[in-house]
């Protein structure tokens, strides 16, 4: 086996991801964009852990699935927080989210709440 | 120097996984965005099984394949998104191709610097046996605070998604009133 190959894959995959996290629009694509990019990041555990003789064995496949276990998590809060802020503007575009307003109290968020 | 079948297998499910990858990033479709989502993650579990990496290749499956991409879905369905293509899903796309191209042929470069054609045995199987041994001799404070963690994404995600809780000052609490 060749270790260059799926490390090669994991790079690819990583700037992908970093292009979806750039460009997307819609919160939602974002997130899998983040997906893309922690599972580019498992891979590479996963890689190394079979390539190199560590002291420790199998720390690699174990801090990949920590690694699986955090995305679970992260995609539950970021679901939240994406429908929340649906809820607020009827919008999930990030880019229309301003970032200079105070604790919700401005003339847009209250006419969305009206 | 020679192709072994392992890395046939290697090769193809990773072309698999950039491909569904590329096609995440750049479909118009939000609700094909997800399923390209499954082949990609799917392929990157098949190169776990063919690294030899039986249980991380079956929770991916599980987790990622099974929960995280049907949450996604869940979210793209309840924002009410198009179901027919979107023609202003992106943002302009240069400043996108310069990091993610930069950051993608940096790595890969990098790997190939230090890898080059170099080949190791591949180990055998490592199943559940293994790895719950190793996660709860060496590992088991992290296991720990991982469910912690969980437990506090958990309250997090339904006090941030019930507008009738949290603190009545915020404009969550002023729409109920």
């Amino acid at each position: 086996m060749h270790p260059v190959i799926p490390y090669v894959v994991a790079a690819g995959l990583f700037g992908i991801g970093c292009y979806g996290v750039l460009v997307r629009r819609n919160a939602v694509l974002l997130l899998m964009a983040v997906e893309l990019m922690l599972n580019a990041v498992n891979l590479v555990f996963v890689t190394a852990d079979t390539t190199v003789r560590a002291a420790l064995p199998h720390s690699g496949q174990v801090f990949a699935l920590f690694v699986i276990v955090l995305a679970a998590a992260e995609v539950g809060v970021g679901l939240a927080v994406v429908l929340q802020l649906y809820r607020l503007r009827r919008s999930v575009a990030v880019d229309e989210v301003p970032l200079d307003e105070g604790a919700g109290n401005s003339e847009d968020v209250e006419g969305a709440l009206r | 120097m020679g192709i072994e079948p392992v890395d046939v297998l290697l090769a193809g499910l990773g072309a698999i996984a950039l491909g569904a990858g590329v096609l995440v990033v750049s479909t118009r479709h939000i609700v094909r965005a997800g399923l390209w989502l499954v082949v990609a993650l799917g392929a990157t579990a098949g190169l776990y099984l063919v690294l030899s990496a039986e249980l991380v290749a079956w929770v991916q499956v599980l987790l990622y394949v099974g929960a995280v991409v049907v949450l996604l879905l869940f979210a793209v369905m309840l924002t009410r998104a198009p179901i027919g293509a979107s023609p202003d899903l992106d943002r302009p796309r240069w400043a996108g191709l310069l990091v993610g191209g930069g950051a993608g042929v940096g790595l890969a470069a990098l790997l190939i610097d230090a890898y080059r054609w170099s080949r190791v045995p591949l180990p055998p199987g490592t199943g559940a046996t293994e790895i719950g041994t190793e996660v709860f001799r060496t590992w088991v404070l992290p296991f720990e605070v991982l469910s912690v963690l969980l437990l506090a994404a958990l309250i997090g995600a339904i006090v941030l998604s019930r507008p009738d809780i949290g603190a009545a000052d915020t404009e969550t609490g002023r729409r109920e009133g």
